[in-house]
């Protein structure tokens, strides 16, 4: 037994990454990381906030109220929102393969981790809106314009502080999913941090994964709430 | 001008079909203010969406300068609708634009071009006198400099029919008093069929030339502002009358509550009332205005003549008079239609 440990001791030292060697690792991962959140994020904004604008203005009182669209329209978001993300990227690899042609690398971790983020952008987003005063969109329409402008300038316009703030959610919850999804050989950080870090105990790579995904989330967080008092008239001034 | 002729709004179909507003006739002249009041419930904020046509009557028609507008397609609605300017409770600014690009909004709609529109909107802004305020936010402005970028707002497409709807609740008497005579001065320069939709009758007098009451989705009550003050059988002309507490009348004497019924009342009475009479009469509460060149109000006169020459002497002076109880809070038709009409 005791020569067994010794072994297993022997092995973790043997595996450690030296640290001049650890940049050759990282940077090529993190540039996937930023490649698949990059590519995701452009998807979810594009497709989940014309959702989070359909889904709002369906609902009662909206500008083109559909109680059955928008009960369907929900309903799909919801079951978006329901799989735990391993759940859902191990669900879909067929569909995942129909689309990509692989199940594996970052092509194949974007599909699963987008069909995740649309619908969580998508509520996080309607959540915005519904934020906005009733009374600011009977104005804009009292004042001639047509539902695409109303939409623009005075539903959207007027959240795009709390969107910056729901983006700045999604976003870190991307980096999250990219990790995850690195368990799928799907490359960047997670991908890192599983085969070095979990598989062969290399405490070196795992502990700069670590404070590179700390890192990471904390300055998307600081730049998201950077953009957001941009956007604020009153924190604006006061700044 | 506008006109709204037998409008009829219904929420919901069959059993549970609800008749807000039923068949309402109200026409307003170019030049005009007319007061819309009424209890909360009785169908004032659904009458300002049918107006502004946010909401569609069921039917009846929204006719503005000879059309009518309740029919149109949507597309040709969005348009007509420019006719009509619309001033929110809270005047409901985009808070991340300034007051200028604020009222810029209805000409950005529109496709003005950028030279055209900021001409516009400086003059907009100078007509309500906020020039000074172009380039502030709404969290810096004032809650009657806000409603005066919604007034302007409201301008901006050169409308006939300014609609206000309950624009000056919740500021305080000041600021009403300032917005309302803003608003009368836009109406007489810009020759505009002002419809002033409130639930505080101390605005009323002070903004509108006529009112209606609103009641159950009904109009119960219409006219003129001195035509309701003057006539004693009118709920909304009691209401809009300021209610008085008067001093007890000397021992012997009899309190009388006075009104002004006629269009003729001299300014003098009290004192003819006294000569007629041969007594000094004591004025024990009194308000008199003039609304439209028309003094109007009420008073509570103390006298000792019998109660058949005092009646008399009011009535040769165009006052109706009633004695009031011993009881200290009569339940005259007066005050009992005031307090039907206290709402706010």
């Amino acid at each position: 037994m005791g020569l067994n440990i010794s072994a297993a001791v022997q092995i973790r030292a043997l595996a450690d990454t030296p640290l001049p060697e650890l940049p050759a690792l990282l940077v090529p991962a993190l540039g996937e990381t930023l490649a698949m959140v990059g590519i995701v994020m452009l998807v979810v904004v594009s497709l989940g906030t014309p959702i989070a604008v359909a889904l709002h203005n369906m609902a009662p009182g909206g500008l083109f109220e559909h109680r059955g669209t928008y009960s369907v329209l929900s309903w799909i978001v919801n079951i978006g929102r329901s799989l735990p993300f391993l759940v859902l990227m191990a669900a879909i690899v067929p569909f995942t393969r129909f689309v990509t042609g692989t199940n594996i690398g970052i092509a194949a971790a974007v599909v699963p981790m987008s069909l995740a983020g649309i619908p969580f952008f998508a509520r996080l987003v309607e959540n915005c809106l519904r934020d906005v005063p009733r009374s600011v969109t009977a104005a804009a329409r009292a004042s001639g314009g047509s539902p695409l402008q109303i939409i623009r300038t005075a539903q959207l316009g007027e959240a795009v502080p709390a969107i910056l703030g729901g983006l700045t959610i999604n976003t870190i919850a991307m980096i999250e999913y990219s990790a995850i999804a690195g368990t799928i050989g799907a490359g960047g950080i997670g991908y890192v941090a599983v085969t070095y870090g979990y598989q062969r105990f290399d405490q070196t790579v795992m502990l700069a994964t670590v404070l590179l995904l700390i890192a990471m989330v904390t300055i998307v967080q600081v730049g998201g709430d950077a953009l957001v008092r941009a956007t604020t008239p009153h924190l604006r001034r006061r700044a | 001008m506008i006109s709204l002729k037998n409008l009829t709004k219904v929420y919901g179909h069959g059993d549970s079909a609800v008749t807000v507003l039923d068949g309402l006739d109200i026409e307003v002249a170019t030049g005009q203010i007319l007061a819309v009041v009424g209890p909360s419930g009785a169908g004032k904020s659904t009458l300002a969406q049918c107006i502004n046509l946010l909401e569609r009557p069921t039917s009846g028609q929204v006719i503005v300068n000879g059309e009518d507008l309740a029919r149109l397609p949507e597309r040709r609605l969005r348009v007509a609708r420019r006719r009509i300017g619309t001033i929110f409770q809270s005047a409901s600014l985009l808070s991340r634009r300034t007051a200028a690009q604020n009222i810029a909004l209805p000409l950005q709609y529109l496709g003005v071009t950028p030279a055209e529109t900021a001409a516009r909107v400086a003059e907009l802004l100078e007509r309500v006198g906020l020039s000074h305020r172009a380039n502030h936010y709404p969290f810096e402005l004032s809650g009657g400099q806000l409603q005066r970028v919604g007034i302007a707002r409201a301008l901006a497409l050169r409308p006939s029919v300014l609609l206000s709807d309950e624009a000056t609740s919740g500021l305080d008497p000041e600021t009403t008093r300032s917005v309302v005579a803003l608003l009368r001065q836009l109406r007489d320069d810009l020759d505009l069929a002002v419809v002033f939709i409130t639930h505080e009758m101390d605005t009323v007098l002070h903004v509108a030339d006529s009112a209606a009451r609103l009641e159950h989705g009904r109009i119960a009550e219409q006219g003129s502002l001195v035509d309701l003050l003057t006539d004693h059988d009118s709920i909304l002309g009691r209401a809009l009358q300021p209610q008085l507490s008067s001093a007890d009348p000397a021992a012997g004497s009899r309190a009388w509550h006075v009104t002004y019924d006629s269009r003729s009342v001299p300014a003098d009475w009290l004192q003819r009332i006294s000569t007629d009479l041969g007594e000094p009469a004591a004025l024990l509460a009194a308000t008199i205005q003039s609304i439209g060149g028309t003094s109007t109000g009420n008073a509570t006169v103390g006298l000792r003549s019998p109660e058949r020459l005092a009646a008399a002497a009011f009535a040769r002076y165009g006052l109706r008079a009633v004695p009031r109880a011993a009881d200290p809070h009569p339940s005259t038709p007066a005050t009992r239609a005031t307090e039907e009409l206290q709402w706010a």
